[in-house]
């Protein structure tokens, strides 16, 4: 276990040291940081020196290795457009992005899963396929503009739901601020929600439905049956168990993707989260909040993706002894 | 009165074009503590007995006719819940393969427990107690700490045991055993049958075997039915079907099966039997394309001289080379070939057989040792033209004849491939006349070359396997179980038509095969293998008659006997042993 | 006890038609009565699929001829008809069948030459990322070993990010680079780059696993004892059996391609709003949402998911038709 684990930490940090090269190359290369800095006015003796100063003149290496010891203190330098430290920055914007991608994640698992085993058993239901035949639409309606129809629906027409913004938040600790506390936080939550998960909760039912289908067709399915033990054994203890072994690859992954679809949902709904940061840095070229998102949706990615691993490991007894 | 009854039973398929009939008028008693063999070849329609039976015919296939009946009861057309209840309670099934019926998510333990606890109102501790002397029955050593293993770490005779542990949980009636052996290895197999047969005896269980091996049918069975395209073609006890077949198609059946007691010159082809194809025209071998350019120098001793042959494969990798982990599949195996015979190399699964052929041919570089092929030393070779040139010489069938044909290409195209690869004939109308000529030669006919592999039979595919090989104008052929995914009728004519071609051109052979009876109907010399060595290399008859390896011994012991079967159509042919 | 034999099965003379007798079908007869056609006829919903993509294909291609006005023809447009609403409302023009937007274009005319935009970005991006992919594929897939390491972990960090996040950086360091302005003329471009590079790697996934396993079938190792040189096994023999699932890859592929082409042309980072596409018109139509002009955002964003939703249908089909576990 400790072996295994070991050699994923290896590889999310291989992983992530790529990313960081990367973040560096977009951070040192694409747009001279002195030409951000300095106003037009200024000398190229004084550029010079500003250049000496920031370490522009030393060897690359050196540079990246410093650009990695910042970040790893999370100081990721100034923006461009609010002249500002970036980790500061974000900061403010990180509870904004977690708490809609967490609620996001836990309806699209929530819905997601239940209705993929329902599709998977009942293959020929005409539940089934109303649910085959919404997630389809699911999957063909771009997230942004169910944001637009959902805005329209419940927010201009009906007026229920607020179209914009997080609501009334509470501060609870040193910087982290929740919407989950207030009426008009969590009503502000419910739109953007629905939208960032929608897309999420038919893939993960169209897996489900597919895995399950897949082991139905099994001999030890088969054999299951033929020793005559009851559909819920068959189902749930052979089947899920089974499905769930690909289903949770897919869905970490699935969940690291909704912290960057979550930019979509923040710019339709003007959700004061990182996504939105993100989106005006790259309209703006604020290279520094370009590069320190990469660097912190990785790490997010990496995350999830290593606590993927791990469950998978726990669930499969084949992994365990072949390791050993 | 029989336990179980099946009586005129019709079962279809509906299709999109007609509906299929896969059994016909079926009449079947299995008789208290006693093993009916339902036994045919692939088509037959035996597999779908027994899922009839049981009530797991897969979608949209029914009972169109007749009644199943057990103890006197009806049990076709129960409601599923009922049949459910029926289900491991009163029939039990055992499958095919071992290595998937068992949830691989599951402990053994969990799996025995449920099946006991849904039939048998047992607490989960006797439950328990039950599964570990269930295991213990079937031979599972150590059961009270086996049981909570999982299925893989188990190997896969084991796993039979505890697939027939799973099927006995609750004393049924009938156990119905659709190919219970046909996945393991001779040895394992001999060990599974012994297990049925005693706990047949031991626990009055009455037991339906399905299986297309007569080895099987001579070795356990008290009653016989002869299964052939959905109908019943004979039904009798077994010694006297096997020793007096009534109806053609047993006759045939049985005088294909390759017996190790007997060496026959060529098989006898009954035309009851499929595809049994005869070239058109007569084709002059020694004057025709495929006979020229044989004139090759004679080697200096054997043709193929192995020594030291190393072969392992990397298990384990790691960026250490001090950690890396290997299994070797062959070690230090040294033996030669000499021009025109026909050398044949038994062995179990994982011996290392095929990895042999599969590194004489280069599709594996060899950790070590050497390999020589009339005078040239193959393992060092670079320049690219001369390993072209030795490429040539030697050809390779496979085993499988469903993925050994590229399925998206003509057969005339898979077979004049070589040919125009190797520059071997001058014009395109050559290369069609030769691919013609071979097509003929392997008992297709010309019209064989405009399709696609898919519309074939799997005897028909091996043809064209073999015209490939022969497009290259080999000198060495190798054939690796080429007969092992056949039907028996089939096997006999592959390997009449391979007989006859090492004859016709004189080819030298490597024959390799899990079956001694095959073996010793080809084979000038035997090499027997287990886990990558060489046990030993004897003469056939000499290999046959006294062994000398103990591992050669036992082999020889666990053949299934096959003294029962007609020997009726086989006098003409017969070579009595040295 | 006698052996009972089957005196009806006795009487029946065996006549085998061998297979190799009877003449092999051309090909339009072959995919005609084939089970894949098949499939399609019955899946009434596959059908209409099929109908309304070519009918939206048609649409979109022969936008210039049968568009009732031309959007980018400056002289043919009047602000004075900004923003007038579909004919069945008040205040309608008869003109404009769906209305106009704030510059008072013809809304009807802008969805067909958006998705004429929207579909020949979707297929120009599809066809790259399935040139680069099959070919990282099929060599990984193939020769195995260090060189599959490589690009399989490259595949694997670039699976972490969704296909946005990589084609908003690619445009973010264009802007960078470019700047703004002369960056515009190469979005056609960049957005096809930055298209195919998110999304190569389902395609050198799938075929890296389909090569794997090809490569052990006999036919190959056949291949390989006669000789012939790996370049030719994988064009020859190995890519014409995995083209099923990459086709399958690539229906599925254009709908996603154009989901997000339309994400980031909404965005803003797309296609410039004189190239309009279907994004960028449901873009400039959220503005007027709140003002009760619905329909500058609604009716784009209608053809664009009727769009997807079409190519989607058929690719589920196709999915399903193609894999043998599901016959």
């Amino acid at each position: 276990m400790l072996g295994f684990a070991i050699r994923r930490l290896a590889q999310a940090i291989i992983v992530m040291i790529v990313v960081a090269l990367l973040a560096f190359t977009l951070f040192r290369f694409v747009g001279d940081p002195v030409n951000q800095m300095v106003g037009i006015e200024t000398s190229i003796e004084e550029r010079e020196a500003l250049r000496e100063r920031l370490g522009l003149n030393d060897p690359i290496p050196v540079q990246f290795a410093r650009f990695i010891k910042s970040a790893a203190q999370f100081d990721f330098g100034t923006s461009y457009q609010f002249r500002q430290p970036v980790s500061d920055l974000f900061l403010k914007r990180i509870p904004a992005t977690l708490e809609l991608s967490f609620m996001s994640a836990l309806f699209a698992l929530a819905v997601g899963i239940p209705m993929g085993i329902y599709a998977g058993l009942n293959r020929e239901s005409w539940v089934s396929k109303l649910f085959l035949s919404v997630s389809l639409i699911g999957i063909s309606l771009p997230t942004f503009f169910i944001g637009i129809l959902l805005i329209f629906l419940f927010s201009v027409t009906l007026q229920w739901l607020p179209s914009f913004g997080r609501g009334e938040v509470v501060q609870v600790g040193s910087w982290w601020t929740t919407g989950l506390l207030t009426v008009s936080g969590i009503k502000a939550l419910i739109l953007p929600s629905i939208t960032l998960g929608l897309y999420q909760m038919t893939l993960i039912m169209r897996l489900i439905r597919a895995e399950m289908l897949e082991v139905i067709r099994t001999d030890y399915i088969k054999f299951a049956r033929a020793r005559g033990l009851p559909n819920r054994l068959v189902h749930f203890r052979h089947a899920l168990k089974n499905t769930l072994v690909p289903v949770i690859t897919i869905t970490g992954l699935q969940l690291g993707s909704i912290i960057a679809f979550a930019t979509i949902t923040e710019t339709v709904f003007q959700w004061p989260g990182m996504g939105l940061m993100f989106l005006q840095a790259v309209q703006n070229v604020d290279i520094p909040i370009m590069s320190a998102y990469l660097l912190l949706t990785a790490f997010l990615f990496v995350s999830i993706n290593f606590i993927v691993d791990i469950l998978y490991y726990l669930i499969d007894p084949r992994l365990r002894v072949e390791r050993a | 009165m029989s336990v179980l009854d099946i009586q005129n039973l019709k079962v279809e398929f509906p299709g999109r074009k007609s509906t299929f009939v896969a059994v016909q008028g079926v009449n079947l008693q299995v008789e208290a503590g006693k093993i009916l063999g339902v036994v045919g070849e692939s088509g037959a329609g035996k597999s779908t007995v027994g899922n009839a039976v049981i009530g797991l015919l897969q979608e949209p296939g029914r009972i169109a006719e007749g009644e199943v009946r057990l103890h006197g009861e009806r049990i076709d057309g129960l409601s599923e819940k009922k049949m459910r209840a029926l289900r491991g309670r009163r029939v039990g099934m055992i499958f095919q393969d071992p290595l998937t019926s068992l949830d691989p998510l599951q402990t053994i333990e969990s799996q025995l427990v449920e099946t006991i606890r849904t039939h048998l109102p047992m607490s989960a501790s006797q439950a328990t107690a039950r599964a570990i002397e269930l295991l213990d029955s079937v031979g599972i050593p150590d059961p009270a700490e086996r049981i909570k293993q999982y299925p893989h770490q188990f190997s896969g005779g084991m796993r039979q045991r505890v697939v027939i542990a799973l099927a006995l949980c609750a004393e049924p009636e009938v156990v119905i055993a659709d190919e219970p052996t046909t996945a393991l290895d001779v040895s394992i197999q001999a060990q599974i049958l012994e297990l049925m047969k005693k706990l047949c005896v031991e626990r009055n269980v009455s037991m339906l075997v399905i299986t297309h091996d007569m080895g099987v049918i001579a070795d356990i069975t008290d009653h016989v039915a002869v299964m052939y395209r959905g109908k019943l073609v004979e039904y009798g006890e077994t010694d006297q079907v096997l020793g007096r077949p009534q109806h053609p198609y047993t006759q045939s059946l049985i005088s294909a099966v390759p017996r190790p007691d007997i060496r026959v010159k060529r098989f006898p082809v009954v035309n009851y039997i499929e595809e049994a194809g005869t070239p058109t025209r007569h084709i002059d071998i020694s004057t025709h394309w495929l006979g020229k350019a044989r004139d090759y120098a004679k080697p200096d001793g054997a043709l193929v001289k192995i020594r030291d042959l190393d072969m392992r494969f990397e298990t384990k990798g790691s960026i250490f080379p001090s950690r890396r982990k290997y299994f070797s599949a062959v070690k230090k195996v040294s033996f030669d070939i000499h021009e025109g015979e026909t050398l044949g190399i038994v062995g179990e699964s994982g011996s290392g057989k095929s990895t042999i052929a599969r590194v004489i041919t280069g599709l594996y570089h060899p950790s070590g040792g050497s390999i020589d092929f009339a005078g040239t030393e193959l393992t060092s070779l670079k320049d690219p033209k001369k390993v072209l040139a030795m490429r040539r010489q030697m050809q390779m069938i496979f085993q499988d004849p469903y993925s050994s044909l590229n399925a998206r290409m003509r057969v005339r195209t898979i077979i004049a491939e070589p040919i125009k690869f190797h520059k071997l004939a001058s014009s395109n109308s050559e290369v069609r006349q030769i691919v013609d000529d071979l097509l003929d030669h392997v008992g297709l006919g010309v019209a064989a070359g405009d399709k696609f592999p898919h519309e074939f039979s799997g005897g028909q595919r091996q043809r064209i396997s073999i015209a490939r090989a022969l497009a290259t104008r080999p000198r060495f052929l190798i054939c690796d179980e080429p007969t092992s995914a056949l039907d028996v009728s089939i096997q006999a004519q592959i390997l009449n038509l391979l007989k006859d071609l090492q004859e016709e051109l004189g080819l030298t052979m490597l024959f390799i095969s899990h079956d001694l009876a095959v073996i010793r109907q080809m084979c000038n010399r035997i090499g027997v293998m287990r886990n990558g060595e060489l046990c030993e290399v004897a003469d056939c008859d000499a290999l046959f008659e006294n062994p000398q390896h103990p591992y050669t011994k036992q082999l020889l012991n666990l053949m299934p006997s096959m003294e029962l079967l007609s020997r009726a159509n086989l006098q003409d042919s017969v070579e009595t042993p040295a | 006890m006698p052996n009972v034999t089957n005196e009806e099965a006795k009487a029946e003379v065996p006549v085998f038609a061998n297979p190799a007798d009877t003449p092999s079908k051309g090909a339009l007869a072959r995919a005609l009565d084939s089970d894949i056609f098949h499939s399609f006829l019955k899946s009434k919903v596959t059908v209409v699929a099929a109908l309304g993509t070519i009918i939206l294909f048609l649409l979109a291609f022969l936008a210039p001829w049968i568009a009732p006005h031309d959007p980018f023809d400056l002289s043919t447009i009047s602000i004075m008809d900004a923003r007038v609403p579909p004919v069945w409302m008040e205040y309608a023009d008869p003109r404009f069948l769906l209305g106009t937007d704030d510059q008072g274009r013809d809304l009807l005319s802008g969805i067909f030459y958006g998705m004429r935009i929207s579909l020949i970005v979707g297929f120009c991006s599809v066809i790259a990322a399935a040139i680069l992919g099959i070919t990282l594929g099929l060599v990984a897939g193939y020769v195995g070993g260090r060189t599959d390491a490589i690009i399989m972990r490259i595949a694997d960090i670039q699976l972490t990010f969704p296909a946005i996040l990589i084609a908003l950086l690619i445009d973010g360091a264009t802007r960078g680079i470019f700047g703004a302005l002369d960056r515009e003329v190469f979005s056609f471009y960049i957005l096809i780059f930055s298209l195919a590079l998110s999304f190569w790697v389902q395609y050198a996934r799938t075929v890296r696993g389909s090569t794997m396993v090809e490569k052990n079938k006999e036919y190959v190792q056949a291949a390989r004892v006669i000789g012939i040189p790996a370049p030719i096994i994988m064009l020859r023999h190995i890519l014409p059996n995995v083209t099923g699932p990459v086709l399958v890859i690539a229906t599925i592929n254009l709908a996603l391609a154009i989901v997000t082409e339309a994400t980031l042309s909404f965005l803003g980072v797309g296609m410039p709003p004189t190239q309009p596409s279907l994004g960028t018109l449901i873009a400039i139509g959220n503005d007027f949402l709140y003002s009760g002009e619905w329909w500058i955002a609604i009716f784009p964003g209608l053809a664009l998911a009727l769009l997807v939703l079409n190519v989607n249908l058929l690719g589920d089909w196709l999915r399903d038709a193609l894999n043998p576990k599901l016959r």
